[in-house]
């Protein structure tokens, strides 16, 4: 059949190691990792051979428990971390005939700056705490180039609005808001030069309930009335199970199970999976 | 009239890892659907009618077998090899899915989430809104819920709103699993008019319901499942 939609990113064979590596975990790491890591070398095999397919306007989800590699994809995605081998395709760059991991740190920065947005799972990773809050989206415009004050405060306005923050507090630094508002602002900073892609972290952990529902809103929304492509990492069932169509359950640095997300949660395959969907229970 | 749907040596077992057991829900499933029928399934309890639709709708992973739906989009797709993404489209614009459970957002009303569902696929606002009002009426929804969170409704409410955001989308194939389980006989009565409105629209419908004579009384053609497998077609 046809293809009848191309993906925007296009991740293959990704893997990053913290560690060297030895003869023992490089020739049979299946029988010799504990989990993810090398008894003999000490080696951490954070991701192993992940690929995936984004596609227009939709989210991804991720899941997977504490240490699976999350984070560390996340991460390597946007290029916080260096791969240690794969490939990364994104459609909007360069005609999608570039491997964004072997870029230039100058390309890199641009791609950052001009086609993605992230939002951590840690506020302080993402934000200036001291900065006002439309400070620190006017630095994200101005690492995309924007030079005119009058037009940044005026998307910084915008954008704080559209994710709920009182005009009144805007000049106020995120150190004095409520961790839902933190993460509220990090949102609005991702948007601002517009991304095609939102790479987001675990953006409701460790959010009280009603405050994580009013996120998730805003997220369902984005991707609604932005039509932006997400990838959202959760250890949360429930939260990819309200946003996502499609999932990918991570174990110890793999992916172990992927398909539609209720496919995944009422016939789940994998044994960890089956574990995992049966505690939510 | 061709067929819009086969189903064809279809099985689905279950392997539960931590108890080291399998399940076999059903073995050896053939079926065919021509464009516009309505085809009631029936069975006594276990013994695989919602594993057969699940299976259609792609929330159970076939096993073994093909399902083979005629689509306006792809052409003739087998549900059961199909990517995720092109489920993710048939879901939201050919093929829906009733039960007796409603997965609603947090914080979107009544009013939004059939909204959303017909923008979803791609009529435009205006249009959404004009359908929303005439659906929620219909379905005698009282008004004041109409922009409250169908959290805090009733059973009843809450599967008429169901009904109402999956047949507000006058999907091509729509597959119902017992959504009158749990309504009263007035509720149950604009149900049967919707699900006839549907049928003359031309949407082709497979059903499970408790209530036989509501059944009998809608369907062209009743599967009987016998033993967890083979169907058993019987004209009504
Ligand atoms: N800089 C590092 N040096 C060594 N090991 C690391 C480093 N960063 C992460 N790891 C290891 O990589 C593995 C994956 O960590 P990661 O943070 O990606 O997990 P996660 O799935 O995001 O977990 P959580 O749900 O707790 O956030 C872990 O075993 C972690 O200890
Ligand atoms: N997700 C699942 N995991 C394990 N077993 C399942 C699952 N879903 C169904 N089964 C099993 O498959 C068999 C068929 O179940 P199914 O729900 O299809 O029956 P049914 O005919 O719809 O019954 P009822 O009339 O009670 O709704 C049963 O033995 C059931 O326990
Ligand atoms: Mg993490
Ligand atoms: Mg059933
Ligand atoms: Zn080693």
């Amino acid at each position: 059949m046809n293809k009848f939609e191309y993906p925007v990113l296009s991740i293959r064979n990704l893997n990053k190691q913290f560690g060297p590596g030895c003869n023992h975990c490089q020739n049979q790491k299946e029988s010799t990792l504990i989990k993810n890591y090398c008894p003999v070398c000490g080696t951490v095999y954070a991701c192993q051979d992940i690929s995936f397919d984004l596609y227009p306007g939709e989210i991804l989800g991720i899941v997977g428990e504490s240490g699976s590699g999350k984070s560390t994809l996340m991460r390597c995605l946007y290029f916080d971390q260096e791969v240690t081998s794969g490939e990364a395709i994104l459609s909007t760059y360069e005609h999608g005939e570039r491997n964004l991991f072997q870029e230039s740190p100058q390309r890199k920065r641009y791609i950052r700056n001009h086609l993605m947005g992230k939002v951590y799972q840690n506020p302080l990773l993402g934000l200036k705490m001291d900065f006002t809050s439309i400070g620190n989206i006017a630095e994200k415009l101005i690492s995309a180039g924007s030079r005119s004050v009058e037009e940044m405060e005026a998307r910084g306005r915008e954008l704080l609005e559209y994710v709920n923050i009182p005009a009144f507090r805007m000049k106020e630094a995120p150190k004095n808001f409520s961790g839902g508002m933190q993460q509220r602002v990090q949102i609005a900073k991702a948007l601002s030069n517009r991304p095609p892609i939102l790479l987001l972290d675990e953006v409701t952990t460790g959010l009280d309930l009603s405050v994580q529902a009013s996120v998730l809103d805003l997220i369902k929304y984005l991707q609604r009335e932005m039509n932006i492509s997400m990838v959202v990492v959760s250890h949360d069932l429930g939260v990819i199970r309200m946003l996502a169509d499609r999932s990918m359950v991570m174990l110890d640095g793999k992916v172990i199970e992927q398909g539609l997300t209720d496919q995944i949660l009422e016939d789940p395959q994998s044994p960890y999976t089956q574990q995992l969907v049966h505690s939510l229970l | 009239m061709e067929n819009i749907l086969t189903i064809k040596g279809l099985a689905k077992s279950f392997t539960l890892h931590h108890l080291n057991r399998k399940i076999k829900a059903i073995e050896h499933i053939n079926l065919s659907v021509k464009e516009g029928e309505f085809i009631g399934i029936t069975g006594k309890s276990g013994s695989g009618k919602s594993t057969i639709l699940r299976c259609i709708y792609r929330t159970y992973l076939p096993v073994q077998g093909e399902i083979w739906y005629r689509s306006k989009k792809f052409g003739l797709i087998d549900l059961a090899a199909a990517t995720e993404r092109e489920m993710v489209y048939l879901r939201k614009h050919e093929i829906g899915y009733v039960s007796q459970f409603l997965n609603v957002m947090p914080r979107t009303t009544a009013r939004e989430l059939v909204q959303q569902s017909i923008i979803e696929m791609g009529d435009s606002e205006e249009f959404a809104v004009k359908e929303t009002g005439k659906i929620l009426k219909h379905f005698e929804l009282d008004s004041e819920l109409w922009d409250s969170y169908p959290s805090t409704f009733s059973g009843g409410e809450k599967l008429r709103l169901n009904i109402a955001t999956a047949m507000v989308k006058r999907p091509r194939l729509l597959l119902l699993d017992e959504p009158t389980a749990s309504l009263d006989d007035a509720s149950k009565q604009k149900v049967k008019v919707l699900i006839e409105q549907l049928m003359k629209e031309g949407t082709t419908m497979i059903g499970i319901f408790h209530d036989l004579e509501f059944m009998k009384d809608l369907c062209h053609q009743e599967y009987n499942i016998q033993q967890g497998e083979s169907l058993v077609m019987t004209n009504s």
